[in-house]
Formats: C-alpha cells, sequence, structure tokens
C-alpha cells in the first residue's frame, strides 16, 4: 500500500515524564500546547474535547490510561462528517530516558475498514436513505 | 471495478483531476440523478463530451446508470470510492509534527517559567 493506515512520531523532550503526562492528560496541558481550549475526564471511556478559536473542535475518547507510559484515546478521522462513527485510536507512550522522555505516538486505522466494508456499509447506507425518501413521498401522495 | 483500495483511490484522484468531470459529480452531488442531457442543459460541456466523462466515472465506480431507455438514463453519484479516497486524504491530513512542536515548546515554556521563580523554600535557603 502507498498510503498508511499508521502514522507514527517519536520524539525525545528534555522534561521528565511526570511533565509530559500532565500536559497530555490534563485540561490545562492540552489547552496549552494542542487545543485553545479542552476537557478530559481522565479514565478509560471517559470523554475528552478540543476546541480551536477558528471554530474547529473534535470530541475524544479515553482508552488506556496507564500513567506514566501509555495515554491512549479514539477521535473522528479527520475530514469525515462529524457524525461518521469511524474513529482512529492515538496511543501516546512515554519512556523515561537519561535526558528526559523519549515520547511515542502512533494514531492507527486510517484503513480500518476494507473497501468492501466500505461499500456494504454505504450501500445499504444510502438505500435507507433512498427507501425511507420513498416512503415520504408515497406517504406525501397519497395524503 | 478494482477491489484495492489504492487503486479505487487512484482512480478517484483520476477522476477529480479533470474540472468536467468535477463539474459533473458536483451536479450529480447537489441535484440527484439527472440524464447525460441534463447535464449537456447545465454544463458548458458538450454531449458527447459528457457522455465520455460518464463513461469514465462509471467505470471508476463514481457513478452508475439507472436502468431504463437509452436516452433517458439517469446518472447517479455513488460515493463509497469517495469515502476510500477520503481515508488516505485523512492520513496525509493529519499533522502531528506541528503539535508535538508545541508540546516541546509548552513545557520548555513552563520549565523556564519555573526556573525564574524558585519556590519561597528554595529562595529561604540562599537567605
Amino acid at each position: 500500500m502507498g498510503f498508511p493506515d499508521r502514522i507514527e512520531r517519536t520524539v525525545e523532550i528534555a522534561h521528565p515524564p511526570g511533565e509530559v503526562w500532565a500536559a497530555l492528560t490534563t485540561a490545562e496541558g492540552l489547552a496549552a500546547w494542542f487545543g485553545n481550549e479542552a476537557t478530559i475526564d481522565l479514565r478509560p471511556g471517559g470523554s475528552a474535547r478540543m476546541s480551536w478559536s477558528s471554530g474547529f473542535m473534535v470530541d475524544m475518547r479515553v482508552g488506556r490510561v496507564e500513567e506514566p507510559t501509555t495515554f491512549g484515546f479514539t477521535w473522528q478521522i479527520y475530514g469525515l462528517p462529524k457524525k461518521d462513527p469511524r474513529r482512529t485510536y492515538v496511543e501516546f507512550t512515554l519512556e523515561p530516558t537519561d535526558a528526559g522522555t523519549r515520547l511515542t505516538v502512533v494514531e492507527s486505522g486510517f484503513a480500518q475498514l476494507p473497501p468492501d466494508a466500505y461499500r456494504t456499509a454505504y450501500d445499504g447506507n444510502s438505500e435507507g436513505w433512498a427507501s425511507e425518501l420513498g416512503e415520504l413521498v408515497s406517504y406525501l401522495d397519497a395524503a | 471495478m478494482p477491489h484495492d483500495a489504492e487503486a479505487i483511490a487512484e482512480q478517484v484522484f483520476t477522476a477529480l483531476a479533470d474540472p468536467s468531470r468535477r463539474a459533473i459529480l458536483a451536479t450529480l452531488a447537489s441535484r440527484g440523478p439527472v440524464t447525460a442531457t441534463d447535464l449537456a442543459a447545465r454544463l458548458p460541456i458538450t454531449r458527447q463530451a459528457i457522455a465520455k466523462h460518464l463513461a469514465l466515472l462509471a467505470e471508476a465506480g463514481l457513478v452508475t446508470a439507472e436502468p431504463g431507455e437509452r436516452r433517458r438514463v439517469r446518472y447517479r453519484l455513488r460515493s463509497a470510492p469517495m469515502q476510500v479516497a477520503q481515508q488516505f486524504l485523512a492520513a496525509l491530513a493529519r499533522d502531528w509534527d506541528r503539535p508535538l512542536e508545541a508540546l516541546t515548546e509548552h513545557l520548555d515554556r513552563r520549565a523556564r517559567k519555573a526556573a525564574a521563580t524558585p519556590p519561597e523554600e528554595a529562595r529561604g535557603c540562599h537567605d
């Protein structure tokens, strides 16, 4: 495949894991470097949200919380409609190093459904709409 | 129609590279199924060129022809291949480099601020 299902980055940060952890997992931290505003309920299954002054907003669902090594969440796939249920999974891994922290971020799931599943899911959906519209039309015709 | 995601996406990007085909897809997206004659009336494209573009779009799975008498065949947008292409665009559009730089800068700023204002007990030691 010429296109990635998964994106991975590693950065060396000259600060201890505890500080990096706080920046990743608290509303104050997230709002300081990622979004302009943030809320987070830090427990598996908890909700989080980031918003930007541009009006852009993203809803997240917290997955793994293993302080201070692993923080994972799912969020909406960039570019898909807000109601689309498909999400990518983001996982931050923190490793202590002599200089501070090695932070790895992996985002996966860009190709989470094979084309056939897409076809089925989508065609089902569009037929659903077509038949609902058809029902509406016959209802209005009958009235 | 191809079955692997990359081939599907490639056909979508090829289809979208042409302004006439973009205009045809945009018309189908906004107005619903229409005949080739309707398209020719709406767009500054000849009937022959429209037929040629529709054939390519059908081959890419982006439009389907509804069954009907030849001149009355209506073409309908089929968005499933767009969603496959969109997946690839989503991966390319996701930017982790800038947020990670911002994270590092944020932590540096915090550390500098903490160094500039030592806690009470530390200052006490020097007095």
